[in-house]
C-alpha cells in the first residue's frame, strides 16, 4: 500500500531534526512540494539540519530532486545539512541529482504586454516583406525553369504533368459543376424573387449571364481550386521538404523547381480556364432551370434574352482572367510548401496560409482586372 | 517456494505462445519470453525477423492473434481501460526515430506526461524536466530547442529523457543506438547502464548493434523464424549451435567484436 509522504520536525537547541517518511515518489511529488513550502514559511534559520530518511519507504528521482532542493534551500540560508539513513541504492540516484539544475532554466513562450504586442506587429510587417520576396523569388525561378524547358522541350516532365492534370482538373470537374450549378440557380432565384416587384423579370437573365461569365464563374473556380489543389500542393511539397526529399533532388543535380513546381503551376494555368468554362456553363444551366421551372419563363424566351444580353466580350473577360488566377494560386501554394520547417505544426500553418493568401490574392487580382477591363472598355 | 514460483516473482514481463501476423504472413510463431526485474535484456535478430513487432505487441500497439502477455503479473487482455493506463505509466518507451512531438520544445516534450498525469507546480515541473535532461547528458539550454533543431544523438537522448519522465519501472528501447556514430553509441550504452543502476530500471532493448549487446546487456535473446531460439548471457551465445546465432556472433563482423570483448573480459577477470 502506498502512504503519502510525511514530514515532522523538532528542534534541539540550534539543531533542527527532520524525520521524513512515506512515499517520496512521482505521484506524491506535488504534495511533498507543498509540505516543503509550508515548512519553510514557519521555519527560522537553524544552524544545522539533520534529515532522517530511513523511514522513507519509496524513493525515485522526483523525491531525490526534492530532497536536493531542500538541501540547497537550507544551504542558501546558511545552515549545514546532514542527510542520514538513505539506503545505498537510493544514494546513487540522490548523488546524480546534486549535479543538475545548476544553470537557469530557459524561458519559453513569447512575451506578453505592450512590448510583446509591438514585437508581434514588427514581426508581422517584416514577415510581409519576406513573403513578398519569397513570392518574387519563386516567380523568377519558375520563369527561368520555363525558359529552360522551352530550350530543351524534352526535359519537361510529361508523365508527372499528365498525372497532375488528372488530379487538378479532371477529378475536380464533378464538384466544380455541382457548386457553380447551385450558385447559378441561387442567383437566378434571388433575381426573379426581388426583380418581380419592379416587373423587371427579363433583366434577371442579363444579370445572371453577365455576372456568371465575367465574375462568378472564374472567381468560384479559383477559390475552390485554391482550397482543393493549392492546399494539397503545399502539403505535398511541405512533407517532401520535411523528409529531405527536396534536398535529395538537389544533391542529384536536379532543380526542384523544374521537377516539382513548374509542372504543377503550368497545369494550374491550363486547368483553371477549362474548369472556368465548365463552371460558367453549369451556372448558366442552373440559372436557366430556375427561369423555366421557378419563374415560369419559356425556354425560347430565356435563350433569346440570353443571346441579346451577353456578348463574346463578357465571355472573354472571364476566360482571360482564368490562367492568371491559376498561376497565382500555384506560385503561392509552392512558395508556402517550400517554407515548411521541421515540425508538424508548421506544415499545418503553411497549408492554412497558402489557402488564405491564395484566395485573398485571387480577389485582389480580380479587382485589378476589373479596373483594367473598364479602362480599355471591355 | 519452488523454482517456478521464484521465476514467477521475478519476471516483470512474461510472454507465452505469442502469435502476431499481417495478412497471410505470420511474423511471430508461438514466441515465449520472460523479462526479469532489473536486467537489461537485448533482443537481437536479422532485419525483418520481427524484433520491433515483438516490442510493439508487448506495449500494445499491435494486436496479437494468440498467446498471453503478462506485465507485472497482470494479463494485459483482462485489464479495463483504467488499469491499462496505470500499467502504461509504469513503462516508458523510446521509439527508434525518437517520435518527439515536433511542435513542442524539448523541455515540453519531457514534461508532457508529467503535466497530464501529476499535479505539480510549474516550478517543480521545470526543475524535474531539466534534471532528466541533465541526467541523459544534455544541458539546461537544450530544453528550449525544438526537435527539428536537434542532431540524431540529441534526439535519442531527449527521447530517452521523455521515456524516463515518470520514473517508469520498465523502459522499452527500440534500436537506441542505430544511426549514431560509434563514440556516441558507446556513450549511449554507458548512459543506459548508469541510468539502469541509479533508477533500478528493467530495460527491454531491441538492437542491431553488437557493441551495445556487449557493453550494456546482461542477457541476450535471439529471435529467428518467429521464435526465441536462444536466450542467456553472452557467453552462452558463443556456444550456440543455431546457424543464425553462430554466424551473427562468430561471423566476420561479429567475430572480431566478440573476440575483442572476450579478451577484455579475460583481462578484467585476471586470466
Amino acid at each position: 500500500m502506498s502512504t503519502p509522504p510525511m514530514f515532522t520536525s523538532r528542534k534541539a537547541g540550534e539543531q533542527l531534526y527532520i524525520d521524513a517518511s512515506g512515499h517520496w515518489t512521482a505521484p506524491y511529488a506535488g504534495q511533498l512540494e507543498r509540505l516543503f513550502d509550508e515548512f519553510f514559511k514557519q521555519e527560522a534559520e537553524p544552524q544545522s539540519v539533520v534529515l532522517e530518511m530511513s523511514r522513507v519507504s519509496e524513493f525515485d528521482s522526483f523525491g531525490a530532486w526534492l530532497l536536493e532542493r531542500l538541501k540547497r534551500e537550507f544551504f542558501a540560508k546558511g545552515s549545514a545539512v546532514e542527510i542520514r539513513g538513505l539506503p545505498e541504492a537510493d544514494k546513487t540516484l540522490f548523488h546524480e541529482m546534486t549535479e543538475v539544475n545548476k544553470a537557469a532554466s530557459p524561458a519559453d513562450g513569447p512575451r506578453g504586454g505592450v512590448r510583446g504586442f509591438l514585437e508581434a506587429v514588427g514581426r508581422a510587417v517584416v514577415e510581409f516583406f519576406i513573403d513578398f520576396r519569397a513570392f518574387a523569388n519563386m516567380f523568377g525561378a519558375v520563369v527561368l525553369a520555363f525558359l529552360n524547358v522551352l530550350r530543351r522541350p524534352l526535359s519537361f516532365r510529361m508523365t508527372s504533368s499528365v498525372h497532375q492534370l488528372d488530379r487538378v482538373s479532371f477529378q475536380a470537374v464533378p464538384i466544380i459543376l455541382l457548386i457553380t450549378f447551385l450558385i447559378g440557380a441561387i442567383i437566378a432565384q434571388q433575381g426573379f424573387f426581388h426583380f418581380k416587384k419592379f416587373g423587371a423579370d427579363l433583366y434577371v437573365v442579363d444579370m445572371v449571364g453577365i455576372l456568371v461569365l465575367r465574375e462568378i464563374g472564374v472567381l468560384l473556380v479559383a477559390i475552390m481550386i485554391a482550397g482543393r489543389s493549392g492546399s494539397s500542393f503545399t502539403a505535398e511539397l511541405g512533407s517532401m521538404k520535411m523528409r529531405e526529399e527536396i534536398d535529395a533532388l538537389r544533391t542529384m543535380g536536379f532543380d526542384p523547381v523544374a521537377i516539382l513546381i513548374l509542372p504543377r503551376i503550368l497545369i494550374l494555368i491550363v486547368a483553371v480556364p477549362i474548369l472556368t468554362f465548365l463552371g460558367s456553363m453549369a451556372a448558366l444551366y442552373g440559372g436557366g432551370l430556375v427561369a423555366v421551372f421557378y419563374a415560369g419563363m419559356s425556354l425560347e424566351l430565356f435563350i433569346e434574352r440570353l443571346k441579346e444580353a451577353i456578348t463574346m466580350t463578357h465571355f472573354q473577360v472571364g476566360m482571360i482572367k482564368a490562367p492568371f488566377m491559376g498561376a497565382v494560386i500555384g506560385i503561392i501554394a509552392c512558395t508556402e510548401g517550400l517554407r515548411v520547417q521541421g515540425s508538424a505544426a508548421s506544415l499545418g500553418e503553411k497549408t492554412t496560409k497558402s489557402v488564405v493568401k491564395a484566395i485573398f490574392m485571387v480577389i485582389v487580382l480580380d479587382g485589378l482586372f476589373a479596373i483594367f477591363f473598364a479602362s480599355i472598355g471591355m | 517456494m519452488t523454482d517456478a514460483e521464484i521465476n514467477m516473482a521475478e519476471a516483470v514481463i512474461r510472454v507465452e505462445g505469442l502469435e502476431v501476423g499481417f495478412g497471410e504472413r505470420l511474423v511471430l510463431k508461438g514466441l515465449s519470453l520472460d523479462v526479469l526485474r532489473g536486467e537489461i535484456l537485448g533482443i537481437v535478430g536479422g532485419s525483418g525477423s520481427g524484433k520491433s513487432v515483438l516490442l510493439r505487441t508487448i506495449i500494445g500497439l499491435l494486436p496479437k492473434r494468440a498467446g498471453r502477455i503478462e506485465i507485472f503479473g497482470q494479463d494485459v487482455d483482462r485489464l479495463d481501460d483504467q488499469a491499462r493506463q496505470r500499467l502504461e505509466r509504469r513503462a516508458g518507451v523510446m521509439f527508434q526515430r525518437g517520435a518527439l512531438f515536433s511542435s513542442l520544445t524539448v523541455k515540453q516534450n519531457v514534461q508532457f506526461q508529467m503535466r497530464e498525469v501529476l499535479t505539480l507546480s510549474p516550478r517543480l515541473c521545470d526543475e524535474i524536466a531539466i534534471a532528466k535532461l541533465e541526467m541523459v547528458g544534455l544541458k539546461a539550454d537544450d530544453g528550449g530547442k525544438m526537435p527539428s533543431e536537434l542532431s540524431g544523438g540529441m534526439t535519442k537522448r531527449v527521447a530517452l529523457a521523455r521515456a524516463l519522465a515518470l520514473d517508469p519501472e520498465i523502459v522499452f528501447l527500440d534500436e537506441p543506438t542505430s544511426g549514431l556514430d560509434p563514440i556516441s553509441a558507446g556513450e549511449f550504452d554507458e548512459l543506459i547502464k548508469t541510468l539502469q543502476a541509479t533508477l533500478g530500471l528493467t530495460v527491454f532493448m531491441v538492437t542491431h548493434d553488437l557493441e551495445s549487446l556487449y557493453a550494456a546487456c546482461n542477457r541476450v535473446a535471439v529471435l529467428a523464424d518467429g521464435k526465441m531460439v536462444e536466450s542467456g548471457p553472452l557467453s552462452q551465445m558463443m556456444e550456440s549451435e543455431h546457424p543464425w546465432v553462430r554466424s551473427y556472433f562468430s561471423g566476420e563482423r561479429g567475430g572480431a567484436i566478440t573476440n575483442r570483448f572476450v579478451r577484455q573480459q579475460e583481462i578484467r577477470d585476471g586470466i
